[in-house]
């Protein structure tokens, strides 16, 4: 019968302390009575005590915060352990005598992954942190040792102070999903019901932060070409069934531009570098950043490797990433590490535009939207299929004839297909 | 090469706080006390002798009421004023004992003498046993204060006295007249007016308790108080004391009328002055204010280089917390760490039943610094503590910024208010808000409940008033 070992309750005021650390091994067979772990609380070391003969099975870690009557470990009673192995340094100071030793600041402690709400908060600031999304560790604190008081998060909603810019939540180590807004920051009328006022969510303010950085940081131009997309809608109607029942996925527009920008940024080889202080770094990887609208704002996840991808290979990884960005389950290392990205604002309605550099990359070519026109062919009037390319693009290491020369080989690229087979 | 790190002149609750914290930190402290005991005003014959008759006769007017909670013969109780004291006694004596221990355990040497200033650097103790000089880096002084004499009618410890007499009355006075409504007034007169004495508190100012409380909150503790038989004349400035073989009257003037309150104890409680005497300071040339209170920097230190001084003796809230405060705060600053006192958060307490109490801003004094309050009022009466506990007579009073929320001041008439005060004060010294207490958990059911319904209604959200 598996008997709960928990933390036991310690007195009125103690929720909760640290599980400092484990006098046994999980397996170890453990005897009515025996100390199995040491436990801080910040009035108290104490030590908890199976209760039944058995073997211990552990649940939580040492180190761990943990609540009173939290499970930790569960002892299979009657059951045959190890014989206990030297048990880990049972410091006898953790006897129950109340050492009442200063509270041991929970340094690591597991601060909430939620934005903001960390445990030292006041009630107040928690709860208008809660209400509004603002996260108190990017508020000016007046009180105490610089803690932020409900006044200080009030002003600061009010646009009176400056919001630090918190590294978002999606800074947080390798487990956060970036982005994580849990709460949609609300919405605040004015008095008079003339404006409303809307915290930004941690995301937005860090796309804020990019896109002013690539304006200000970068000698951005943007240099246009027109593409005729009937070879490819020809290949498409043509290969396209064929190639859904093999590969479960649509034959898109988005694979040919990304194997022809591959083929382009292998013969322009300045599109695919980057400035690094004063050193032009050439990247010799071909990760191409595809990017995706949410509700929460543009995200571009990474499809890596391009060069060594089929068609079918960049559809998925297209697919797949346009569905997870959606749900809100991009995590953060995809988004990172692109060496150049195609934004297809056509499928908005956009006919043209000047896309902004996805920093610290040199170059970004904007997709647009197909629009049957009139052409001359061959000295005839023809209505083509057209679309708008536009190439934003670092000047201080792209120079313009590298980057009218992209964006006319990837013009060709999709114009004539076969070049990408051939490699002309 | 100084005997020692620091001579503090004085062990009243500044001074022996003082030198405790000082040999804390690694200091070699002596202590000068002139009296045969130690712990000052507030040990011998202030603070704690005042509590301890305050709590004797609070036991006798429970009990004198008690036929409701079941006591027989409640009402036929007696007193004895003898036993009240001895018992008073004791506790000054444990404590003043309490205090030995505390600096011996510290090795704080204690030299028993009028304490004098000679120079920077030297003390001089004269006692009957002989003078000693000590030779010491800092000097630390905190002789306190002593009650204020009106010149025209002093001190003769039969009539007219003081609350060093207060405290003592060998038997119940039939008619006591009490100058002065400010804590030590109400304190000594509620005592004798439980016992039976018929108490006249004759105030200067139109209320009760001093500047610091409201007047609504002045109001409902002189509400009280008449309750229990304490008559008060207020907007009265007192001229005299009349004695004729008849027996002795204070006389008062207000509003052009002459007034007389015929009285067997004229106890005069108006306040306290800073204490110099014996101390030399005049010799050593250490400046003192107008009021005779001893000039001191934010750091404590006297135009003298090397002397310091805090408690009641400089300028500040008369209030044994707040010596004891400034006491560690200058010991810190003497062991090389930075000392802090913050004189906004220093509660104020009058310990009548109900007790008052008060921390930080008044609505008054908020209002007049042109800061927009919102105030949060809560009626014990409504409070099922202080109903199951005979304690309704009362409320608290939450002073917030009405922008920020925060927290500026609390007021209270309530049974506890000492005790509940604190909360308040720990709300105040994080910067907290109205809300963090309506947020905070207070046991239930407990009188502090109603400081938590208090600052819901800052919001209009208490739960517990119509």
């Amino acid at each position: 019968m598996a008997v709960e070992v928990k933390i036991p309750p310690m007195g009125e005021s103690i929720t909760g302390g640290l599980l400092a650390a484990w006098l046994v091994k999980s397996g170890d067979a453990v005897r009515k009575g025996q100390a199995l772990f040491s436990y801080e609380t910040d009035k108290v070391t104490s030590e908890g005590t199976a209760e039944v003969d058995g073997k211990i099975t552990i649940a939580v870690e040492a180190g761990t915060e943990v609540l009173v009557n939290q499970v930790v470990a569960t002892i299979e009673a009657g059951a045959a352990g190890n014989a206990p192995s030297a048990p880990a340094a049972a410091a006898p100071a953790a006897a129950k005598t109340a050492s009442t030793a200063p509270a041991p600041a929970p340094k690591a402690a597991p601060v909430a992954a939620k934005s903001g709400a960390a445990a030292e908060v006041s009630p107040a600031v928690r709860r208008l942190s809660a209400e509004t999304g603002l996260d108190p560790a990017g508020v000016e604190g007046s009180g105490k040792a610089g803690r932020v008081t409900k006044g200080d998060m009030l002003a600061a909603l009010a646009g009176q102070t400056p919001i630090r810019a918190v590294a978002p939540a999606a800074a947080t180590p390798s487990s956060a999903t970036a982005p994580s807004a849990p709460a949609a920051p609300v919405s605040i009328p004015s008095r008079d019901g003339r404006t409303t006022r809307k915290r930004m969510s941690p995301l937005r303010r860090k796309i804020a932060e990019r896109l002013v950085q690539a304006k200000t940081e970068t000698a951005m131009l943007t240099t246009f070409n027109e593409v005729n997309m009937a070879p490819v809608m020809e290949l498409r109607k043509r290969h396209g069934e064929e190639f859904l029942k093999k590969y479960g996925v649509k034959l898109g527009f988005m694979s040919f531009f990304v194997k022809a920008a591959v083929q382009a940024m292998k013969e322009v080889p300045a599109i695919n570098a980057q400035l690094d202080g004063e050193d032009i770094v050439e990247n010799n990887f071909f990760d191409i950043g595809v990017a995706v609208g949410t509700d929460k704002g543009l995200m571009v996840p990474v499809v890596r490797d391009c060069d060594q991808l089929n068609f079918a290979g960049i559809e998925k990884a297209i697919g797949d990433f346009g569905k997870r960005a959606r749900d809100g389950k991009i995590q953060l290392p995809e988004l990172q590490g692109g060496v150049f990205t195609i934004s297809n604002g056509g499928i908005y309605g956009s006919m043209l535009s000047t896309p902004i550099l996805n920093h610290p990359q040199a170059a970004i070519m904007g997709l647009h939207n197909i629009v049957e026109r009139p052409v001359a062919e061959n000295g005839q009037v023809v209505i083509r299929p057209i679309m708008y390319l536009a190439l934003s693009y670092d000047h201080r290491i792209i120079d313009g004839k590298e980057a009218v020369t992209f964006l006319v080989k990837v013009r060709q690229f999709i114009e004539d297909p076969q070049r990408l087979l051939f490699g002309v | 090469m100084s005997q020692f790190d620091l001579v503090v002149i004085g062990s009243g609750p500044g001074g022996y706080v003082a030198a405790i914290k000082a040999a804390q930190l690694g200091l070699k402290v002596a202590l000068v006390e002139k009296d045969n005991s130690l712990g000052g005003t507030c040990l011998n014959v202030g603070c704690i002798p005042s509590k301890a008759l305050l709590h004797s006769t609070e036991v006798y007017q429970e009990a004198l009421h008690g036929k409701k909670h079941g006591l027989v013969g409640a009402e036929k109780l007696t007193f004895d004023v003898s036993a009240m004291l001895a018992n008073k006694d004791k506790v000054v004596a444990q404590l003043n004992m309490g205090v030995g221990a505390l600096l011996k355990k510290r090795n704080v040497e204690i030299v028993r003498g009028l304490g004098r200033l000679v120079k920077s650097g030297q003390v001089l103790v004269r006692s009957t046993a002989g003078d000693r000089t000590l030779e010491t880096k800092n000097i630390l002084i905190a002789t306190g204060s002593v009650p204020i004499e009106l010149p025209f009618m002093k001190f003769d410890g039969e009539t007219v006295i003081s609350s060093d007499h207060g405290i003592s009355l060998k038997s119940v006075p039939e008619k006591m007249v009490v100058v002065g409504a400010g804590a030590i007034g109400l304190e000594l007169g509620s005592v004798w007016a439980r016992l039976g004495s018929q108490v006249t508190v004759v105030e200067m100012l139109p209320s009760i308790g001093g500047p610091s409380y409201d007047a609504d909150v002045a109001k409902a503790a002189q509400s009280a108080f008449e309750k229990q038989g304490i008559k008060f004349e207020m907007g009265a400035k007192v001229t005299g004391v009349k004695k004729s073989p008849a027996g002795s009257a204070l006389t008062a003037e207000r509003d052009g009328k002459t007034l007389e309150f015929p009285a067997d104890k004229v106890l005069v409680a108006v306040g306290r002055k800073a204490n110099t005497s014996g101390l030399g300071a005049q010799e050593a040339g250490l400046k003192l204010d107008e009021r005779g209170r001893i000039v001191i920097d934010a750091h404590f230190q006297t135009n003298l280089p090397g002397i310091y001084a805090i408690g009641d003796v400089v300028a500040g809230p008369m209030l044994a917390h707040k010596a004891e405060e400034e006491g560690v705060a200058v010991a810190e600053n003497l062991a090389g760490k930075h000392g802090h006192v913050n004189y906004a958060i220093i509660p104020g307490v009058i310990y009548t039943d109900p007790e008052v109490a008060c921390v930080g801003l008044s609505e008054a004094e908020a209002k007049a610094k042109n800061i927009e309050v919102a105030i949060g009022k809560f009626q014990l009466a409504g409070n099922g503590r202080a109903i199951a506990s005979d304690c309704t007579s009362g409320f608290v009073k939450v002073i917030a910024c009405a922008k920020t929320d925060k927290l500026l001041g609390v007021q209270m008439v309530a049974k506890g208010a000492s005790e509940m005060i604190a909360a308040a004060c720990a709300h105040m010294e994080y910067g907290g808000s109205a809300e963090d207490v309506a947020r905070t958990c207070f046991a239930h059911p407990t009188v502090s409940e109603s400081f938590k319904e208090a600052a819901m209604a800052v919001s209009k959200s208490s739960i517990h008033s119509l």
